[in-house]
């Protein structure tokens, strides 16, 4: 395995050449913050979140989904980049209708932390308030469109980890949505295997255990990461 | 048709499957399918073959070639609802489309829509209530040398002005305002 | 398939040729106005004065003069003599031909009148030209190979297989300095040369025949007019870079291409020149055709990929490049429907002489699609470095009805805007740029004072906003926050805090899209604003609020002390 050294903010940092930024700043200790990334499954590069600036490159590169090379300086916290985020963020919550304190995921919720974090306090933009519903139909599971960030977590578990296939995303641009099956009513679905990883993986309070009221929404993603890696690192044989 | 997804989740493949046997056009897309040799990313072709035949993809043709391509069924929704060319309710007997590229709409192709739309009562996108007329939009049908454009049956007209629009929809709708 | 199989067909056709030729364009510019009625009433007429030995009816591709069709030109030259390409396009041209009109038509060829308009094929719209991509378009007939082999149609593909090593193709492409006709500009031959250079046992070649922007018909006139200069292009460029597959993706709102595709990969196949073993040498390629479904964003290589992959089409980030990983991960060249029509022309005629043309950056020339307000609308083809003004006012013939020019729309959405003072800027991918604006695929729209400028810029946003594909968050969110500013701008609600608000969200739009539609989207605003700012200005209305927006009111004006009861007096 051959490794490539280079900078981050800085520091130098070797990582293997297989690597990503991102594996190479969370190995580093450096916080790039991320939301569609999800560790386990394949990344796409949506949320625009992780753009990190890379010298001799006039484009902002995303770190989730650019291999590191040799020699390469990357900052993933300048001013510029926090003006992005914070825009992007705002862009976010007036996209949907995201009000935290009606919310199962308050306080549990990466779309609200990440928000905090990039110090991003009101929203200048005018809300768009769009009309979502709510698919409680499944009898585990809820789907709250209004929450949903389109980052695509569920559909990328569903079929790679799963391999069900029940969650795609329909339409397109703003009218994008989550849909289970052909558009249906999400208790109606043929394919669900109730596995609930979709659940384990939402970075909001979108996909939520039925039952759970305000603020308890907790997930718990060391089962995805023990799913996805147990193989790998033997975990299944037992001791 | 029969409508799939108000019947019972465990019958409702066979139920499709059984009904396809007996329409010729679901043969005509099978032989289609094979044509492609049943290859997953012919999707796009099958989909459009499927909307030739049937004018448009309802749920049950949706569940028959995600069954016939062994793909996810939510898939092969997210296709077909992605690309504006695919429609899932049914057109009308007759179209008009008017095009809104920039060199129509420069000359003009918003007031040809507006007054059509004001015709008959319906906005762009959608279907009169009769099922008579179905009035759309085009992104750029690429004949800008003979802007505005409208294409009426398939027909591509050119020069429209609201005067000669209203002129050839005047025969289709029925109930006009 | 030899040589010999193919200078005797050319011969044959060539032979055949008879003493006039009526050439009646079936683009579909012409086909709107009826253009196939016309020719089957000059086939009656012809038949009807009883000239079927001396006259041939053509249907060809688009005439390039648009606005004035039907065209219909008369060829007359000796019967059996030799006429070379070129020879032809100077007899009379006839504007807005009707199918009634046809018997007088013939008529001129025994001596007879017309009263029907006639066109200058002389005029600076046609002599100022320089084509090479549309040499054959309007002369050879699309439907019939045996056309395109009289017009030395794939006798390039001859000489490429049997006498030059791929990398000799390939360094021919780099010395010729062709550069990607789909927007970017890209280095063909640097193109060409990566996907060479990757080692791998498949790889493909697609055509981007996804021309989506909107007042664009640059690659419908040429896959309409000249199908089989393409396909020699592609199977070109697949021995170049050792790709076997070739894909070509067009729009389903051409029909018309679509069937003449068809048809011309069909007689290609019949004849040989696609398949296996083609010109008796190892060398094997196909083309299959994909038909997009109206997602503009298909135009972006990465989401055409995906959309011939059958899925949805969102872009995915580059790097990878498609030369490394591209369709179902394999090394693929994707190359616009322009620049392959112009490989079989390079080859034929050398690098050197295509290098000789145009500027010292971008070589050769460039097809543009004229519209809008303009008198003469239509498809024209200048050299790179051809100043605007030229093209506008010398071949476009200015506005209509003594208007004034206000500005040019270059680049489709992802373009700008050029205001009439910058009307002296050569044409090239560099000097477009500096003004904020693209070359793109070629479209160029005319727009005159009755114009007005944020109603375009919110035009192309709405466009954008619709044609997103809403997987990543600037392109998906911004752009809709962005129509909706520009909205309020119109209803002259906004702020000039406002303005700035879409200043700031234009340059995180453009910086942080994922893909070519979000980073290009806010194009329209900026050179909008950069050109015509009083325009936006003018329609902000005055900060009452002191720079606060509606959702947060500046305070109200501290109550004043306790008055007592009397506050009526």
């Amino acid at each position: 395995m051959a490794a490539k050294t280079l900078t981050i903010d800085g520091k130098h940092v070797s990582v293997d050449e297989s690597a990503t930024i991102l594996d190479a700043a969370v190995d580093a200790g450096i916080y790039i913050p991320t939301l569609c990334h999800l560790d386990g499954v394949y990344d796409v590069g949506a949320c625009r979140l992780c753009l990190v600036e890379v010298a001799g490159s006039s484009k902002l590169l995303p770190a989730c989904t650019t291999k590191v090379s040799e020699g390469m300086e990357i900052q993933t916290d300048t001013e510029r980049l926090r003006q992005y985020r914070r825009i992007t963020l705002e862009q976010l919550f007036a996209e949907r209708n995201h009000v935290c304190s009606v919310c199962v995921a308050n306080g549990h919720c990466e779309l609200q932390t990440l928000a905090y974090r990039q110090g991003m306090d009101h929203v200048r933009y005018d809300y768009r308030f769009p009309q979502w519903e709510v698919d409680s139909t499944h009898s585990l599971f809820g789907l709250d469109h209004n929450r949903c960030i389109l980052c695509t977590r569920c559909v990328r578990v569903c079929w790679h980890i799963e391999g069900a296939g029940t969650l795609n995303v329909s339409g397109r641009g703003a009218q994008a949505r989550i849909i289970t099956d052909l558009n249906q009513p999400w208790g109606t679905s043929d394919t669900c295997t109730k596995c609930g990883k979709c659940v384990m993986a939402c970075p909001t309070g979108a996909l939520f255990y039925k039952g759970a009221t305000v603020g308890e929404m907790e997930r718990d993603r060391t089962k995805l990461e023990f799913i996805v890696t147990a193989r790998e690192k033997k975990q299944w044989i037992a001791d | 048709m029969i409508a799939t997804l108000s019947r019972k989740k465990k019958n409702r493949l066979p139920q499709v499957l059984e009904h396809a046997s007996g329409d010729k056009r679901f043969k005509i897309l099978e032989v289609h399918i094979k044509k492609h040799q049943f290859k997953q990313d012919a999707l796009i072709e099958v989909l459009h073959k499927a909307q030739e035949l049937f004018g448009y993809l309802e749920d049950d043709l949706l569940l028959f070639i995600a069954y016939r391509l062994k793909l996810p069924t939510s898939r092969v929704y997210g296709v077909a609802t992605f690309y504006h060319f695919f429609t899932l309710k049914p057109k009308g007997r007759h179209t008009c489309v008017v095009c809104m590229g920039t060199a129509c709409y420069v000359k003009g192709a918003d007031k040809v829509l507006a007054a059509v739309e004001n015709k008959a009562g319906i906005k762009a996108g959608e279907t009169t209530p009769d099922g008579e007329l179905s009035l759309l939009t085009a992104r750029c049908i690429g004949t800008c040398g003979i802007a505005p454009a409208v294409v009426y049956d398939g027909t591509v007209t050119p020069r429209q002005t609201p005067e000669t629009a209203l002129e050839h929809v005047k025969g289709w709708i029925k109930h006009g305002h | 398939m030899d040589i010999e199989d193919l200078v005797e067909i050319a011969e044959k056709e060539r032979a055949s040729r008879k003493k006039h030729v009526i050439r009646c364009c079936l683009a579909a510019g012409c086909m709107a106005s009826d253009s196939k009625g016309v020719k089957e009433a000059l086939d009656k007429a012809v038949q009807e004065a009883g000239l079927q030995d001396q006259v041939e009816v053509r249907g060809v591709g688009c005439m390039k003069l648009c606005c004035q069709g039907p065209l219909v030109q008369v060829d007359t030259h000796e019967s059996g003599a030799t006429v070379q390409v070129g020879d032809d396009n100077q007899g009379p041209l006839y504007l807005k031909v009707t199918p009634e009109s046809a018997p007088s038509l013939i008529a001129t060829l025994t001596g007879g009148q017309t009263s029907l308009q006639r066109g200058n094929p002389k005029a600076p719209f046609f002599t100022e030209q320089a084509p090479i991509v549309l040499a054959n378009s309007g002369i050879v007939d699309p439907e019939r190979i045996e056309s395109y082999i009289a017009a030395e149609g794939y006798q390039a593909l001859h000489d490429v297989l049997r006498e030059m090593t791929p990398k000799e193709v390939v360094d021919t492409m780099i010395a010729s300095g062709l550069r990607g006709r789909g927007g970017a500009g890209y280095p063909t031959g640097l193109k060409w040369a990566t996907v060479a250079k990757t080692p791998s046992q498949q790889k493909y070649i697609i055509c981007n025949g996804d021309e989506g922007d909107p007042g664009a018909f640059m690659d419908r006139s040429v896959l309409e007019s000249d199908p089989h200069c393409v396909l020699e292009g592609m199977a070109i460029a697949a021995y170049a870079v050792g790709a076997n597959q070739g894909f070509i993706y067009v729009r389903a709102e051409y029909p018309l291409a679509i069937s003449r595709l068809q048809t011309a990969i069909k007689q290609a196949k019949k004849l040989g020149l696609l398949g296996s073993g083609i010109f008796e040498s190892p060398f094997t390629f196909n083309i299959d055709l994909r038909i997009g479904a109206g997602a503009f964003v298909c135009g972006e290589e990465t989401a055409l990929m995906a959309s011939v992959e059958g899925l949805r089409g969102s872009p995915r980030p580059r790097p990878p490049f498609p030369a490394e990983s591209g369709l179902w991960s394999w090394p693929t060249l994707i190359n616009n429907v322009e620049t392959f029509a112009n490989v079989a022309p390079i080859m034929r005629k050398g690098a050197e002489w295509f290098a000789s043309i145009g500027t010292e950056k971008c070589k050769g020339t460039k097809v543009f699609a004229l519209a809008g307000k303009i008198t003469n609308t239509g498809l024209i083809e200048v050299p790179m470095g051809t100043p605007l003004r030229k093209i506008v006012e010398v071949l476009g013939g200015g506005a209509p009805d003594g208007g004034r020019i206000k500005a040019v729309q270059t680049g489709g959405p992802s373009g700008g805007c050029i205001a009439a003072e910058e009307l002296d800027t050569p044409v090239d991918y560099d000097s477009l740029a500096k003004l904020g604006s693209i070359m793109g695929s070629g479209g160029m729209i005319v727009m005159d004072e009755a114009t007005q400028m944020v109603d375009v810029a919110r035009f192309f946003m709405e466009f954008c906003m619709d044609e997103s594909c809403g997987k990543c968050v600037p392109c998906r969110t911004g752009t809709v926050q962005m129509h909706s500013l520009l909205k309020k701008i119109l209803a002259r609600e906004a702020t000039a805090r406002d303005l700035q608000k879409l200043e700031e969200l234009c340059d995180m739009v453009r910086h942080t899209s994922l893909c070519g539609l979000g980073q290009t989207a806010p194009n329209p605003i900026l050179s909008t604003l950069r050109f015509f700012r009083n325009e936006y200005t003018a329609l902000l209305k005055d900060d009452v609020h002191n720079g606060r927006n509606k959702n947060h009111p500046a305070p109200e004006p501290a109550p004043a002390p306790a008055a007592g009861p009397a506050t009526g007096s």
